[in-house]
């Protein structure tokens, strides 16, 4: 116990607490758009390796690190745009177009790093955004400005998604799609605009790990992340305020499990907690599965015309 | 954009989709392959004939096609009943696990059961061990509603590191020097070669076999009727009278055993005892075998051969022209895609309105 409140005690627990909550709030809130215009989007798991590795890599080849998110949210986007193609445009199986694409983009990441990287074995690196040291605020001032702006985007999302008119088209077409044809809404642009935009999200979620919180691409890093995400949106409702909860709520303990298992004392396997992240999202699904209120036209594709 | 259903699908539109989504899967690949700057037309030739071309490239396409089909099954049975498995992968560890648990080399050299029993006992409890895994995601979502697609994904995860902790703990082999591998199994329970001098082993038949009793239990069985009507339409058939949660509960015992299965014939037929790195995501590949075989059993067959060809004919193509094997994975995904929406627009006219 008193292990615990050491733990706890730490400026630096907290510190990695919100290092590891930044690419899933970028994630998540990804997810969230995409789910609130009524589409899957399993493509995440992917588009969080191919983020990292555009990104990482047009800063390699010489960009500045906020041209590198640029290029991860482009290669973001333009998934998503393939993803809104097949299952917006051609009304596919949004569980397998998704899970198509993860495979794709994985697929291409890796090979377009080995084809830029043929033999290497210690992973090339570039120089990662910096804490902001100068800005005072505790375990804020140990942060990347990438992690500020993660946090300044739940409320604008939420702003956005509950006071705008454009918003409320998303939300529209992601519970009544005919309902807004009605009121002359395109939901098939409506919907696109969504997956593209969250996926862009998905991409900077991406770049946050080769440009944040390690310097190089690694084969894996992405490890589960965004699968994580589409559990975390479930269970914060698809709201951007209880999307941040979520994720810092899971990096808490995510960031627990790294220093119990360091500081030693413990005669469990480590395995144990490295499958608590995992063990924690089903929990997260089973405790709001009842009272959860999925967008109503999620996973339906929307044919004009037919009923 | 909108899509207008096709009255009736015209001949010319079955056999020109295939063939599209052939050519845009290979024109996508080879401009991935120019970038690698190797030549094409080369390139391509390497990659049929490590696969196909002759005996020894037809034996490993076997070998590797052998754990795909039986994934792919698991995957095909779970689709068409509309539970999305994506979680064979984990399922195919489990079952490896519990093969070498039943018929593996322990401290006192093991069970003395007769073979034939031992053996069955091994491919028992590796589908088991498969269905059990598979078992609380569908439960969790006929009770609850809890999405399968995504408890299942996060099970792998689980599945692999409960795997690394049981090879770093219990299941062990004492002899293994610092690299985490279990007991062997039992060599009297391996499975015998096919071809001499091959990797090709009895599993395959027992692959296509199972092939066959799928397709048969699909089309020809109450279950197999009431597996697809539960997919069709769950609505439809339980006032049908299909008793649609009793099916779905019996659909993810069957795919989990399947692709326990799949762990415990590898096992047996490659490998000898679990490593971490025994499947090079055979789960995941069984979903996109499951999709290009339209979800038939057959198809399963002949969509795993492909699949393996691709694979073992860029490891190989690989060593000579040093163009990543990822291109595998490459071709592998764009095929999946694009025979997505080829196999919709025979069904679908798209009217750009």
């Amino acid at each position: 116990m008193t292990e615990l409140l050491d733990i706890l005690a730490q400026p630096a627990f907290w510190v990695a607490v919100l290092r590891i909550a930044t690419p899933l709030i970028f994630g998540t809130l990804g997810v969230l758009l995409c789910e609130r215009a009524g589409v899957l989007n399993l493509g995440i798991e992917g588009i969080l390796v191919a983020g990292a590795f555009t990104g990482w890599l047009g800063v390699y080849l010489g960009l500045p690190l906020w041209g590198g998110v640029a290029v991860a949210a482009l290669t973001g986007a333009a998934f998503g745009l393939l993803h809104a193609a097949l299952t917006v445009g051609l009304a596919l199986s949004q569980h397998v177009a998704g899970l198509g694409i993860t495979l794709l983009a994985t697929a291409l990441s890796y090979y377009g790093y080995r084809v830029s990287f043929p033999k290497v074995n210690t992973p090339p690196t570039i120089t990662p955004f910096a804490p902001m040291e100068g800005l005072g605020i505790p375990v804020l001032s140990g942060q990347t400005p990438l992690t500020l702006l993660a946090l300044l985007l739940v409320p604008a999302l939420a702003w956005w998604l509950y006071r705008t008119p454009s918003g409320l088209a998303l939300r529209m077409v992601g519970e009544n799609p005919q309902a807004a044809e009605g009121q002359g809404l395109s939901v098939g642009r409506t919907r696109t605009a969504g997956i593209v935009a969250g996926s862009a999200l998905m991409g900077v979620a991406g770049s946050f790990l080769t440009l944040s919180a390690f310097n190089a691409f690694f084969f894996n890093m992405v490890n589960g992340r965004g699968w994580i995400c589409v559990a975390l949106v479930v269970f914060a409702s698809w709201r951007p305020g209880k999307a941040l909860l979520g994720a810092l709520l899971f990096a808490f303990f995510d960031a627990l499990q790294l220093r119990l298992q360091q500081s030693g004392g413990s005669t469990l396997p480590y395995q144990l907690y490295l499958m608590l992240p995992y063990a924690l999202s089903i929990l997260a699904l089973v405790v709001v599965a009842r009272k959860a209120s999925y967008p109503q036209a999620l996973m339906k594709p929307y044919r004009k015309g037919e009923r | 954009m909108r899509l207008e259903k096709r009255h009736q699908a015209s001949p010319l539109a079955h056999v020109l989709a295939p063939l599209g989504a052939i050519a845009f899967t290979l024109l996508i690949s080879a401009l991935l392959v120019l970038w690698a700057g190797a030549p094409v037309g080369r390139t391509y030739g390497l990659l049929v004939q490590g696969g196909f071309g002759s005996l020894f490239a037809w034996s490993e396409t076997l070998t590797r096609a052998t754990p795909l089909i039986f994934t792919g099954l698991a995957a095909a049975v779970a689709f068409r009943a509309r539970l999305f498995n994506i979680g064979a992968e984990g399922q195919l560890y489990a079952g490896a696990l519990a093969a070498v648990a039943v018929g593996g080399v322990h401290d006192s050299a093991g069970w003395a059961l007769p073979l034939p029993l031992l053996f069955t006992l091994m491919l028992l409890a590796a589908a088991a061990a498969g269905a059990l895994l598979l078992l609380g995601p569908a439960l969790l979502k006929s009770r609850l509603g809890v999405d399968e697609v995504v408890t299942t994904l996060l099970l792998n995860f689980m599945a692999l590191l409960g795997v690394s902790a049981l090879l770093d703990g219990p299941m062990k082999d004492p002899t293994a020097l610092g690299w985490p591998q279990s007991v062997a199994l039992q060599p009297e329970l391996e499975l015998s070669r096919l071809i001499e001098g091959t990797r090709v082993h009895t599993g395959l038949l027992l692959a296509a076999a199972l092939c066959l009793a799928v397709w048969v239990l699909m089309r020809f069985t109450v279950l197999g009727f009431d597996i697809r009507a539960t997919g069709a339409n769950a609505r439809a058939a339980a006032f049908a009278g299909v008793a649609t949660g009793r099916t779905a509960l019996l659909v993810a015992l069957l795919s989990g055993a399947l692709a326990g299965l799949a762990g415990a014939i590898e096992v047996a037929g490659r490998t000898s005892y679990v490593t971490l790195d025994m499947s090079p995501g055979y789960g995941y590949s069984g979903i996109v075998i499951a999709m290009l075989a339209g979800l038939h059993p057959l198809g399963v067959l002949a969509a795993s051969i492909f699949v393996a060809g691709v694979q073992v004919g860029a490891d190989s193509m690989s060593r000579a022209v040093g163009v990543p094997t990822y291109i595998a994975d490459v071709i592998v995904a764009a095929s999946l895609l694009s025979v997505l929406v080829a196999t919709l627009l025979t069904q679908y006219r798209v009217r750009l309105k």
